[in-house]
């Protein structure tokens, strides 16, 4: 293995890797505020993707992108207000299988309206052979406006939960649901705010990513575990260390084709989740001794 | 109290025969074939309503154990074993083999299907105690995404391994020779008997189970239901409990598995997906979650409605669908228990219990 192919790999591998932490964190920020592990959170990713190109017929690709973002925050809003936001006291299990039953709805639906065609974007710039080299390694420039786009997602939802009122809000909803209320803050705007949130960067995620990975209705399924592997190998609930997750697991899928046929990439993935939950379920960089107060 | 608890079984029995004298008098006899293949499913149905319903311990995964039985089984008895070796040489002195034509006239030396389904099973049983063991530490979120995972997994192995298949499956899996000239086949001639032998196993099932949740397990399981960290302080081992509902609905869904296999003559990974799982999970919620009844009916009729194509193209929409309006508007399932009480003369049915 030359010093070359080692970097290139590297490069898809840190691709990927931010997109799955970018799927981690849409995850991490429900969490935060409602307990709830969105099992369709794969899916805002997968609408981003296909609203996206279905309006980059008529628009150009930074307005269908606009758009793709606000449709898919429209229609996390929605799922809040009619599927989450009227339950009272509802059961973990119940939860789960609303948003698994979500998540079939939407992917059945996408089946419907867009058929079973692989979609993409076009390059942000360039054409698909287009290449920047460095050295002897060529990257594209697509790769590129990943990481840039996904840099500066994490930067303003940096500067939102730190220093905006709303985002601020929201973080005191996630530390204690009561005390927040007692402040005057409407907890379950917040709950509809975050599913909100979290749609918009899934959906971002999803138009970035599509001229690399293609969209597929059913293209949310498997970017629902990876970002969930992310998520609980950072620490659920912890959104910096998922970045972190995210480029590790990236990177071990990129160089697990070494050692693995492609087609158990993703069996790669699952094995570390499983294994992560099974020993250090607090993630690579959570408290053990708070994880100890938890129930897994 | 033993006698009311078997007449369910006792009715189901006469509603079996009932609907195959139904079907002969109807004059199609080929809904027998979707009732067997729905009896099959019933298999796993019911293993994951013990689990989920009674033990309160999700799994997304169980599409995976009904894969594990049926691709082994299949792999065993298509498998050509044909070679030399010390090992195989003892297999062959022990009868496990059987010799046969190809389809080409070339010779084949496959696993004898019993021994292939006993090996199944017993595949299924160690795999489940292995996964078992540490995934039911977890809970809630956890453990549905550690069970969704495990489904993942096999999936994914199934549909990247050339040796099943792959995207084509198995094809070609010999019927299973029971005794006396019966065995799991799809062939029509044996439809009537296959009908029997598939929903005599459900009754089976159906007798370990109702008499396992009125037993002193089955109090232990609700206990554990209830809350676990009291059962556990009350001296019930909730860990152990816990491992043992899990494999045994796992054999189960591998016996459905395995039967299901020889019986269409084939296997493919659509049979471990993920969607294959959330189905049986809508089943049980359907049925009433802790409701082995409920879970049975509705699993015959949405399975049976599904195999005829009653669905068409929205097959998976539909499971889907019927998920999320069951957990959004009746999360106690359609069938209850109090509404089988409320039926006169079935008051005192499902006994005392609350």
């Amino acid at each position: 293995m030359s010093p070359d192919l080692l970097f290139q790999y590297l490069v898809a591998g840190i691709t990927y890797g931010t997109i799955y932490a970018i799927v981690a964190i849409g995850f991490n920020i429900i969490y935060n505020t409602t307990g709830i592990i969105n099992f369709a959170q794969g899916e805002f990713v997968m609408l981003g993707g296909m609203i996206g190109v279905t309006l980059h017929a008529f628009v150009p690709v930074p307005v269908a992108i606009a758009g793709a973002v606000l449709a898919t925050m429209l229609v996390g809003a929605l799922i809040e207000m009619l599927f989450i936001r009227w339950l009272r006291r509802p059961s973990v299990l119940r939860l789960i299988i609303i948003t698994i039953g979500l998540s079939i709805a939407i992917r059945e639906l996408a089946l419907l309206l867009w058929g079973e065609g692989v979609r993409a974007l076009p390059y942000f710039t360039g054409t698909a052979v287009t290449s920047l080299a460095i050295g002897d390694v060529h990257i594209s420039p697509q790769v590129l406006w990943v990481l840039g786009i996904s840099a500066v997602m994490v930067a303003a939802l940096n500067f939102f939960f730190a220093r905006t009122l709303l985002g601020r809000q929201m973080r005191a909803c996630a530390c204690n649901r009561e005390a927040a209320q007692l402040c005057g803050i409407s907890a379950k705007n917040m709950v509809t705010l975050s599913f909100v949130l979290s749609a918009g960067i899934g959906a971002l995620a999803g138009c970035v990513i599509s001229p690399i990975t293609y969209v597929q209705y059913d293209s949310g399924t498997s970017l629902a575990i990876k970002g969930f592997t992310v998520a609980i190998l950072g620490g659920l609930g912890n959104s910096m260390a998922a970045i972190a997750a995210g480029l590790l697991l990236g990177t071990l899928e990129s160089f697990s084709i070494w050692v693995m046929p492609a087609a158990y990439k993703d069996v790669i993935a699952i094995s570390i989740l499983l294994f992560i939950l099974f020993v250090r379920p607090s993630g690579l960089f959570g408290n053990a001794e708070a994880a100890r107060l938890k129930d897994y | 109290m033993a006698r009311r608890r078997n007449l369910p079984i006792v009715v189901l029995a006469l509603a079996v025969i009932a609907v195959h004298l139904a079907s002969a008098a109807a004059g199609k006899p080929q809904y027998l074939t979707q009732l067997t293949m729905a009896g099959y499913y019933s298999l796993v149905i019911v293993g994951l309503t013990l689990l989920m319903g009674y033990t309160g311990q999700i799994s997304l995964g169980h599409a995976g154990f009904f894969a594990i039985g049926g691709y082994t089984s299949g792999l065993l008895t298509t498998y050509n074993l044909q070679g030399g070796g010390a090992f195989l040489s003892l297999l062959r002195a022990t009868g496990l083999l059987i010799a046969g034509k190809d389809l080409y006239g070339g010779d084949l030396l496959v696993m004898r299907p019993w021994a292939a389904c006993l090996i199944a099973l017993a595949v299924t049983v160690g795999i489940a105690y292995l996964v078992g063991k540490p995934v039911l530490k977890l809970r809630g979120h956890y453990l549905a995404m550690a069970t969704l995972g495990f489904g993942t997994i096999v999936y994914k192995v199934v549909l990247g391994s050339s040796l099943v298949g792959a995207a084509d499956g198995i094809s070609d899996i010999p019927a299973f020779p029971l005794f006396a000239g019966l065995a799991v086949t799809g062939k029509s001639a044996l439809r009537v008997q296959n009908y029997y032998l598939a929903w005599g196993l459900v009754l089976g099932a159906m007798a370990l189970l109702t008499n396992l949740i009125h037993s002193r397990v089955g109090r232990a399981l609700r206990a554990i239901h209830g809350a676990e960290d009291a059962a556990n302080a009350m001296g019930v081992d909730t860990a152990r409990y816990k491992l043992h509902m899990f494999v045994l609905s796992a054999a189960l869904a591998a016996l459905g598995g395995v039967f299901l296999t020889h019986y269409n003559g084939g296997i493919g990974p659509s049979e471990a997906s993920i969607m294959k799982s959330v189905r049986y999970v809508a089943i049980v919620a359907v049925g009433g979650m802790a409701n082995l009844w409920g879970a049975l009916i509705m699993g015959v009729l949405l399975n049976f409605l599904s195999l005829r194509g009653s669905f068409g193209s929205y097959d998976d929409a539909v499971f889907g669908l019927i998920l999320l309006a069951i957990m959004l508007f009746a999360p106690d399932g359609l069938l209850r228990v109090e509404m089988v009480r409320r039926l006169p003369g079935l008051g005192r049915l499902r006994g005392r219990a609350p």
